[in-house]
C-alpha cells in the first residue's frame, strides 16, 4: 500500500474535482431553469404562474433521492437520458435546485416596492423590460443570503451522486476507508475539510457581493 | 381519493409482507447443536460472552446467499449468517438469542473497536491493512472476483483484460471496484448495492458488474437469458471473522470452531444450505489461517 497522506491528497483532489464540476454544471442549469421559473411565477400570464407553482410544487416537495432514482434507473429504463451518469446527476440536482432558486428569487422580487414595477410600466416598458431593467437589478440584492444558501445545500447535495454511478468525493472516501482502515478518522477529517472550504468559498462570495451591492441607508 | 387509494395500496403492501413473513419458516439453513454450559477460562471474551448467554454480530443484510434479509424476513440468512450460528453454538448461545446488527463495509472496523458487536461475519476479505486494526480468524469461505455480462457481449468481454475503458459497477468501497480500476483501467461506476448495478446492467448503462463471483451467480441464476458470469476468479477473497485486535484467545477459539465445523461437516451442511442452494458444488474447505 502506497503512502496515506500523498494518496488521501491525491484521491480528494480527484474527488473534489468531479465534485466542482457537478456543483459548477448544476448551479448554471439551476439558476437558468430558476430564473425563468420565478418570471414566470411573478408573470401577468395565469397559465404561466399556474406552471411555475406546479413545478415549484413538484420538485421542492420530492426528496432529492427519489429525483436521482428517477434521472439514473427510472427515465433510462424507458429510454429517455441515456447519457453518462455524470449527466443523468446534473439532470437530477438541477431540476430539484431549481425550485430553490426560483422561491429565492421570488421572495427577492417581492421586496421590491410594487410601485417601481408600475411607475415601469406606466412609462410605457413591456413587462420583459422592466422585470430586467428596474425589478431585478433591485431584486438581487435581497436575494445574495437565501441564494448563497441554495448553493451551499447543491454543494452539499453533490454528495447524494456517489451512490448513483459518479466517481465523486464521498466515493472516494469509502475507497480511502476501504484501503486505510486504520486512518478513518483523517479520511473523514479530509473530506469534511473539502466541503468546508468549497461552503467558505460561496459564503465568502456572497458575502462580498452583498457588501458590493449595498445601498447606504 | 388519490389518498384513500394510496392508503390502500399501502395496507395491501403490508398484508402481502406479513404473509410472506409467515411463509418463510420452511427454509431456515442447517440445524445446529447448541454447546451446553461450555466451559471457558475465566476473564476471557468467550467466558464473558456465554456468561450473558447472548452475542451480537454484525453481518450483511444485502448480500444473497452470503448475508441477505429478505423483505420482510425477521432474520438475515446466508453463509454468514450459518457460520455465526455455529460459532455461537459453540458459546452455548442458541440462534435465537444472538442479535444480528446489520453492518455495512465503512462501518464494520469502528464496530468492533467500540464493542458494538463482537464480532464481524460480513463477507469480509482478511487483508493485511484490516488486520493492521482488528482481529480477522478464518478463512472459512475463499471466493474470487468475477464478471457479470450481458449475454449478447459475452463473447466480447471474456474476462477482466477487456476491460480496459469499459463501464463497470460495483459496490462503493468494495475490494472488487478497486481492482479493476487499477489493474485493468476500467471506468468505476459506484452504486449502494449490487442490485442496482445489475439494474444498470441490464438497461445497459454500463457493460459489466463485478464483485464476488458466489453473488454474481446467484444474479445470473435470476436472468439466466439475459445475463451470464465470464471468466475465471482474477482475485482471491479470504472471507475471515472480525473480531477486537489483540483478543488472542478469540482468535484461536474460533479457528478451533471452525476447523471442528470442517472436519465433522458442519460447515459443508451451511455451504450446502445457502450458497449451494444455486446449484454450486460444494468446494474443498479452507485451509485456516494460524492465530499469532
Amino acid at each position: 500500500m502506497p503512502d496515506y497522506l500523498p494518496e488521501l491528497a491525491d484521491r480528494l483532489l480527484d474527488g473534489f474535482l468531479v465534485t466542482l464540476r457537478l456543483l459548477a454544471l448544476s448551479g448554471l442549469l439551476a439558476t437558468a431553469i430558476g430564473t425563468v421559473l420565478a418570471a414566470m411565477r411573478v408573470s401577468p400570464i395565469a397559465p404561466l404562474r399556474a406552471f411555475g407553482t406546479s413545478y415549484v410544487n413538484v420538485f421542492r416537495n420530492t426528496p432529492l433521492v427519489v429525483l436521482f432514482l428517477i434521472a439514473v434507473v427510472g427515465l433510462p429504463a424507458v429510454g429517455v437520458l441515456q447519457g453518462s451518469f455524470f449527466s443523468r446527476a446534473v439532470a437530477a440536482l438541477s431540476v430539484y435546485t431549481a425550485a430553490f432558486v426560483c422561491e429565492s428569487l421570488r421572495s427577492g422580487i417581492n421586496t421590491v416596492d410594487p410601485g417601481q414595477a408600475e411607475a415601469a410600466r406606466s412609462i410605457g416598458m413591456t413587462f420583459g423590460k422592466s422585470l430586467r431593467i428596474v425589478i431585478l437589478p433591485q431584486a438581487f440584492r435581497a436575494v445574495i443570503p437565501p441564494l448563497a444558501s441554495v448553493y451551499i445545500a447543491l454543494a452539499k447535495n453533490t454528495s447524494v451522486a456517489g451512490a448513483f454511478g459518479v466517481t465523486e468525493a464521498t466515493y472516494q472516501l469509502s475507497n480511502l476507508n476501504r484501503d486505510f482502515p486504520d486512518e478513518l478518522y483523517l479520511s473523514f477529517l479530509g473530506i469534511a475539510l473539502g466541503y468546508i472550504v468549497i461552503v467558505a468559498v460561496i459564503s465568502g462570495t456572497a458575502n462580498r457581493l452583498e457588501r458590493r451591492v449595498a445601498v447606504g441607508r | 381519493m388519490r389518498f384513500t387509494k394510496a392508503q390502500a395500496l399501502a395496507v395491501i403492501l403490508l398484508l402481502a409482507l406479513s404473509l410472506a413473513a409467515c411463509g418463510g419458516d420452511d427454509d431456515d439453513g442447517a440445524e445446529v447443536e447448541v454447546a451446553e454450559q461450555p466451559e471457558f477460562a475465566a476473564g476471557t471474551t468467550m467466558a464473558k460472552l456465554s456468561e450473558a448467554g447472548k452475542v451480537t454480530i454484525g453481518v450483511k443484510y444485502d448480500q444473497p446467499g452470503i448475508g441477505f434479509l429478505e423483505p420482510g424476513a425477521d432474520e438475515p440468512s446466508g453463509l454468514d449468517i450459518e457460520i455465526a450460528k455455529i460459532i455461537a453454538a459453540e458459546l452455548g448461545i442458541a440462534p435465537e438469542d444472538i442479535a444480528w446488527k446489520e453492518t455495512v463495509s465503512d462501518n464494520r472496523e469502528p464496530f468492533l473497536q467500540n464493542g458494538t458487536v463482537d464480532m464481524v461475519l460480513a463477507s469480509y476479505s482478511i487483508t493485511d491493512e484490516r488486520r493492521n486494526v482488528v482481529g480477522q480468524a478464518g478463512p472459512y469461505y475463499v471466493t474470487g472476483q468475477q464478471l457479470l455480462v450481458r449475454t449478447e457481449d459475452a463473447e466480447k468481454i471474456t474476462g477482466p483484460n477487456d476491460l480496459d475503458g469499459v463501464k463497470v459497477c460495483s459496490v462503493t468501497g468494495s475490494t472488487s471496484i478497486e481492482t479493476v480500476t487499477k489493474e485493468y483501467d476500467a471506468k468505476p461506476v459506484p452504486f449502494d448495492t449490487y442490485s442496482d448495478c445489475v439494474t444498470q446492467l441490464q438497461n445497459g448503462s454500463v457493460d459489466a458488474v463485478t464483485t464476488d463471483g458466489a453473488i454474481l451467480l446467484g444474479y445470473a441464476a435470476q436472468a439466466p437469458d439475459e445475463l451470464k458470469v465470464v471468466g475465471e476468479a482474477f482475485s482471491e477473497e479470504r472471507y475471515g471473522v472480525g473480531y477486537k485486535k489483540g483478543d488472542d484467545e478469540m482468535c484461536t477459539f474460533i479457528t478451533d470452531t471452525l476447523q471442528t465445523a470442517i472436519d465433522d461437516g458442519e460447515w459443508a451442511k451451511a455451504f450446502e444450505a445457502t450458497l449451494g442452494q444455486s446449484g454450486v458444488e460444494t468446494p474443498e474447505p479452507p485451509k485456516l489461517d494460524e492465530c499469532k
